[in-house]
């Protein structure tokens, strides 16, 4: 079967946690799992492909960071296979709302390099439009996405669309009030929302051991949703695992949790140092798990690649790379009036006055 | 072919400097974009620097181990032109000789100026006050098209005085000062500007109320201003303040409070009589009864204590319950002990009364003391309760303050005041320990009650607060 027609987890192959796992750390199809190769080598490159230039922006964004050309950046290491194989499998009007570490599914779903970058650098508030992409902007004040998707699901299930709305948040914002506000609100309305937890281990330099006694898909299934656990760094699991359930939330399900399990291989952001609370050798046991690699020795073992494949891969991120060089040098400061017509739906007249009144006071200055 | 310089960036939003630990790159390596230049220490981590260029180190401009501001330059670095600091254009017209190029790499960032933050500023942003263009001249009764005094040729005319006009930009004043204009009626566009770039101050809006109002004998609310006040004022001249006193009607309580203390001050001969006391009795006693369930939901204070102490008094002493009856030439001894409480409400100061206190008992009285307090407080004191007072307590002690000299309820003989509970030393069996006091005063009418009566009914208040268990087993 292809893990996109996947619509129940009963028969996905697991670890002996319960964990659903595909592909093992060392890029070996697991034996219990039975697939349509073909369609699944398909899927495969298509997924090796957004990661891969996940990878290689979220690299070139760092080191414009050190470059002193971005004031901040917050890496997605590690973390390519939990986001690529979540939003492949949901459906391009699925809305999604992000933390700000979600660069691999924003990537995805086609907001530009320049966008993703302009708030980093400081010169906007957000980055792009949310309406075309179906992706809100970032949130920064984490948990609060998982509000706002709810209200949002709310809305949906009011409009009677088949919508689903996905958000993505941490194992530190699952221990906010918030989220479980959001999932307890969202399960007794049966909204149509998949929280798509990746637990990375760290919430800054908190471990993930002393924010929660049970793992947090579990806490999930006592406010009532659909919880189930993926290893986070097979991309074909997370694939298998957001179909699946994606399409019981459309079906009418109510709502679900996947709790992706996961790695930060960079800090939390550039300014922390993670060498100062985690070991190097918890570093190197996550990296031998690392999800580009695995995929990388999958296609191989499977015969779904070959160096041209790789070489072309390779040749487009390398282009995304200047082009993210490129467009970050000149980004340039949005015009403040702009900031009048996206607030509200419809202008009011006092609102028009003011800016008005902000453009005829931009526009008295020389120079 | 240029030398670009590298220097050093902010990796860590805030941090003013860095050390050099160590250089991976000697001056003759080449180097590609993103590749570790060096290894610097900041104050939160150790960080490697990737080269923002293709080409060849120049030279290191910083030695390891020294320690430099974000911002200075660290390495030079030779690169084939400007266009190679992007992999994905490799054109670009070799210079003959090197020029050196101190800002980074690519058009933008070469007019940028590193800051605080990483990313820089560009250098065309002026570091001084932007320029603004002259508002162009006229007089206040002109108006004229937005876009005719914004033209270039009328732009820098000298007069900047403002005339109110919807596309003009906004005057320059405060929040407050808004508020003030738009209370006084003032239109901030006809007031001119005497702070910084034009500014309009307090003093700017308060001088052009004055100067507006004044010559309006007839102006709406000014009516009730006396002639006096206006000579007054429009002979001073424009740049006095006009700083106008409140002037508030005596209504309600406050005159009620005002011709009963000025009936009482001036018609009683008061004496005020102090006494320091070691209350730790009481304050236990306090604390018991708070923990007591018989006592539960009951607000338990030192003023209950205080109460029960002051009706004990009046017990053994009963002429202190009194009043003197001027118009009969004759002292009233009162049958009830009315127990008046000094309240600070809402509507003002009022003293509500417990009647026939005397026959309380502990709970009753705390009961009492409760919803005498609570109306108060919520202003439903009904006017019952506020007649017939005998006997008066204020506990000014609620505000911190350790003694005071009250003055008589009308119509009563005495009042206690009682003070701030303290932790103190105190000296006990020759001991100085530290102990819970406090300050009582006692106001008393001296027509009726004499030293005498008055010392031994704050002694007995005193002796029943220091050990309220032998007061109530008195009692």
């Amino acid at each position: 079967m292809s893990t996109s027609t996947i619509t129940s987890t009963a028969d996905l192959p697991r670890t002996s946690d319960g964990c659903i796992q595909f592909v093992t750390p060392d890029g070996q199809l697991r034996t219990d799992a039975s697939v349509d190769h073909d369609a699944l080598g398909r899927l495969i490159r298509d997924l090796y492909r957004g990661m891969r230039l996940a990878r290689r922006f979220d690299d070139e964004a760092f080191a414009l960071q050190r470059q002193g050309e971005l004031g901040l950046w917050l890496q997605c290491r590690g973390q390519e296979a939990a986001q690529v194989g979540s939003i492949a499998a949901v459906r391009a009007d699925d809305f999604v709302f992000p933390s700000y570490r979600e660069h691999a599914a924003a990537l995805w779903r086609g907001i530009r390099p320049a966008d993703l970058l302009r708030q980093w650098r400081g010169v906007a508030n957000s980055g792009w439009d949310p309406e075309p992409y179906s992706f809100h902007i970032y949130t920064l004040v984490l948990a609060a996405q998982l509000l706002h998707a709810t209200g949002y699901a709310l809305g949906v299930q009011r409009d009677g669309s088949d919508t689903v709305v996905v958000t993505y948040f941490g194992d530190g914002a699952a221990s906010e009030g918030d989220a479980s506000e959001a999932m307890n609100i969202a399960a007794t309305n049966q909204a149509p929302v998949v929280f798509f937890c990746q637990n990375n281990h760290w919430a800054i330099s908190t471990p993930s051991s002393s924010q929660s006694r049970t793992p947090i898909h579990r806490r999930a299934a006592g406010f009532g949703l659909r919880s189930e656990q993926v290893d986070g760094n097979d991309v074909l699991a997370v694939h298998a695992v957001t179909s699946a359930l994606t399409e019981h939330v459309r079906s009418g399900g109510g709502p679900a949790l996947i709790e992706a399990i996961t790695y930060r291989m960079g800090g939390h952001s550039t300014s922390d140092d993670p060498t100062r609370y985690r070991t190097d050798s918890e570093l190197e046991a996550w990296r031998a798990k690392d999800p580009v690699t695995r995929v990388e020795a999958l296609m191989h073992a499977q015969g779904w690649s070959d160096d041209a494949f790789l070489d072309e891969v390779q040749a487009e991120a390398d282009e995304l790379a200047a082009r993210t060089r490129r467009e970050c040098l000149a980004l340039q400061a949005p015009d403040l009036a702009d900031a009048f017509a996206t607030v509200l739906a419809d202008v009011p007249q006092l609102l028009q006055e003011e800016r008005d009144a902000f453009v005829a006071y931009r526009d008295s200055f020389l120079d | 072919m240029t030398i670009q310089q590298f220097r050093l960036p902010d990796v860590g939003e805030g941090l003013t400097e860095a050390e050099i630990v160590t250089w991976r790159v000697a001056p003759g390596d080449p180097v590609r974009l993103n590749d570790v230049l060096v290894e610097i220490e900041t104050a939160k981590s150790l960080v490697e620097l990737p080269s923002p260029y293709d080409g060849v180190v120049q030279s290191l401009l910083v030695d390891e181990g020294q320690t430099v501001d974000v911002g200075s330059p660290i390495i030079a670095i030779r690169v084939d032109s400007e266009a190679d600091a992007t992999p994905d254009d490799t054109t670009g017209t070799r210079a003959a000789e090197p020029t050196t190029v101190p800002h980074p790499v690519g058009a933008a960032a070469a007019e940028r100026t590193a800051v605080l933050v990483g990313y820089g500023v560009s250098a065309q942003e002026p570091t001084r006050r932007r320029r603004r263009r002259a508002l162009s001249a006229r007089s206040a009764d002109t108006a004229r098209p937005a876009d005719t005094a914004r033209s270039a040729d009328t732009a820098r005319s000298a007069d900047t005085a403002r005339v109110p006009h919807p596309s003009r930009p906004p005057v320059l004043t405060k929040p407050p000062l808004r508020k003030l204009a738009k209370d006084l009626g003032v239109e901030l566009a006809e007031v001119r500007g005497s702070g910084p770039d034009g500014r309009v101050t307090r003093q700017d809006v308060l001088d052009h109320t004055a100067r507006r109002v004044l010559p309006t004998p007839g102006a709406p609310g000014l009516a009730a201003q006396s002639a006096a006040q206006s000579s007054w004022s429009t002979a001073s001249t424009a740049d006095d303040a006009v700083r106008q006193d409140e002037r508030v009607p005596v209504r309600g309580v406050r005159k009620a409070t005002a011709a009963a203390m000025v009936a009482s001050a001036f018609t009683a001969p008061h004496v005020t009589e102090f006494l320091t006391v070691d209350v730790t009795g009481t304050v236990e006693l306090v604390d018991r009864l708070r923990k007591d369930p018989a006592f539960a939901g009951v607000r338990v204070g030192p003023l209950l204590v205080a109460s029960l102490a002051l009706l004990d008094a009046v017990r053994n002493h009963p002429d202190i319950n009194a009043r003197w009856d001027q118009e009969n030439q004759e002292i009233v001894r009162f049958a009830d002990v009315n127990l008046g409480i000094a309240a600070a409400t809402p509507r003002g100061l009022l003293v509500p009364n417990l009647k026939a206190s005397q026959d309380l008992s502990v709970r009753e009285l705390a009961v009492a003391l409760n919803e005498l307090t609570v109306s108060a407080r919520e202003g439903r004191t009904r006017p019952a309760d506020l007649a017939g007072g005998t006997i008066t307590i204020t506990n000014i002690g609620v505000f911190g303050i350790d003694a005071g000299t009250p003055i008589l309820n009308p119509g009563e003989a005495a009042i206690l005041c009682l003070g701030a509970v303290r932790r103190t030393p105190w000296v006990v069996n020759e001991q100085v320990v530290p102990r819970w006091t406090t300050q009582l005063s006692l106001s008393f009418d001296h027509r009726l009650v004499d030293g005498e009566l008055g010392s031994r009914v704050l002694a007995h208040v005193g002796r029943f607060l220091e050990d309220p268990m032998w007061g109530l087993a008195m009692r």
